[in-house]
């Protein structure tokens, strides 16, 4: 039996085995999974905010969509895992407040997009924007992702 | 002193804050009686900074459905301001005013969105003006905009207002009992060069 590994806000794991990564109630935040199905390693990164370079305390890498998806990617292939087989599933982004001017959400989508673009890593998948929260959970044995919303049917990523 | 993140704070400017959510709050919790037709008790509002992956444990848990409401502060304090309702807390609200239950947080109508978010606005006007009398400042809100959804979904967007800071959040927990005791969360958050200000007019 794997281990369910809890991944909080801007925060890491990685999973091997039978492990389950799961990261809960994902609004503007993204949930960005990458996974080596050749040797069955599986990465979540809980980003919060887009850019460590505008925000005055940057202490935390994991917390950035620029700092922590290099940072995951780097501590996977410690874990045996190969970036040229890495692909990337992504969740969350959401603008939970319709009227608000805060594009917290859309900035965190972009910021992802276009990091994983500057790694090379392809997006498989993709759940992505409206107005709602996720949980997300992602499996090391076969790289499965499982999306689940108050309001909607589970979705598999 | 000016800080420059919420950890900074000296013992003796967060009990200002706490003072200004003190008498905040007991405006809010009138204001909630006098629309509930019904004698609201409250508890010492407790302030609360904690880790930023910690926010949504207080809120019964990540997935915990919840209401949001929230509005948007400008004029000489800038930031936003929230209030999060329970399940029970809306209940109570609706059985008063529309002597009806809510069907689940998923299946609100839009007279029930419209009367939270009016309770929202009221509590979050009355919180603010006890603040604008206190130190002199002017706060105009927006309309109230409103989510129902998982309590950690609704708490990334102070969250993420903080996390540009600092990795801790500063939230005020407020008791309000009625008949049945029911909890809300108001959660202020000026940005730093607002909280700097309402600090130094304090005197704090």
């Amino acid at each position: 039996m794997g281990d369910l590994l809890t991944v909080g806000i801007a925060d890491m794991k990685i999973g091997v085995g039978d492990d389950i990564l799961i990261t809960y109630a994902l609004g503007s935040c993204i949930g960005t999974c990458l996974y080596d199905s050749t040797k069955k390693i599986i990465g979540l990164s809980h980003i919060l905010l887009a850019d460590s370079k505008v925000c005055s305390n940057d202490n935390n890498i994991y917390k950035f969509a620029n700092t922590a998806i290099k940072e995951l990617v780097r501590q996977m292939v410690i874990h045996g895992a190969n970036t040229s087989r890495l692909v990337a599933k992504i969740a969350g982004g959401a603008n939970m407040f319709k009227n608000s001017t805060l594009k917290i959400g859309e900035n965190n989508t972009r910021a992802v997009i276009n990091e994983l673009k500057e790694l090379g890593i392809e997006i498989f998948a993709s759940d992505i924007g409206e107005d709602y929260g996720r949980t997300m959970e992602c499996h090391a044995s076969d790289g499965k992702v499982l999306i689940k919303s108050i309001n909607k049917e589970n979705l598999i990523l | 002193m000016s800080a420059s993140n919420i950890e900074e704070l000296s013992n003796f400017q967060l009990d200002a804050l706490r003072e200004i959510g003190n008498i905040g709050a007991g405006n809010a919790a009138t204001a909630l009686a006098t629309l509930l037709s019904d004698r609201v008790n409250m508890s010492v509002p407790i302030l609360n900074i904690i880790d930023i992956k910690d926010v949504a444990h207080i809120l019964g848990g990540p997935e915990n459905p919840v209401v949001g409401i929230l509005m948007t502060m400008s004029r000489d304090i800038n930031g936003i301001i929230m209030l999060v309702f329970e399940e029970k807390f809306l209940n109570v609200v609706i059985r008063t005013l529309l002597n009806k239950d809510i069907d689940g947080l998923n299946n609100l109508s839009e007279l029930d969105r419209s009367v939270f978010m009016e309770v929202g606005n009221i509590m979050a006007s009355n919180y603010l003006n006890a603040l604008s009398q206190m130190t002199g400042l002017e706060i105009q809100i927006t309309p109230p905009d409103l989510c129902a959804d998982m309590a950690g979904a609704i708490m990334s967007v102070p969250a993420s207002i903080f996390g540009m800071t600092g990795d801790k959040v500063l939230i005020i927990q407020e008791d309000f009992i009625g008949e049945e005791r029911i909890t809300s969360h108001l959660i202020m958050i000026p940005n730093l060069k607002s909280l700097n200000t309402i600090l130094k007019k304090l005197g704090a």
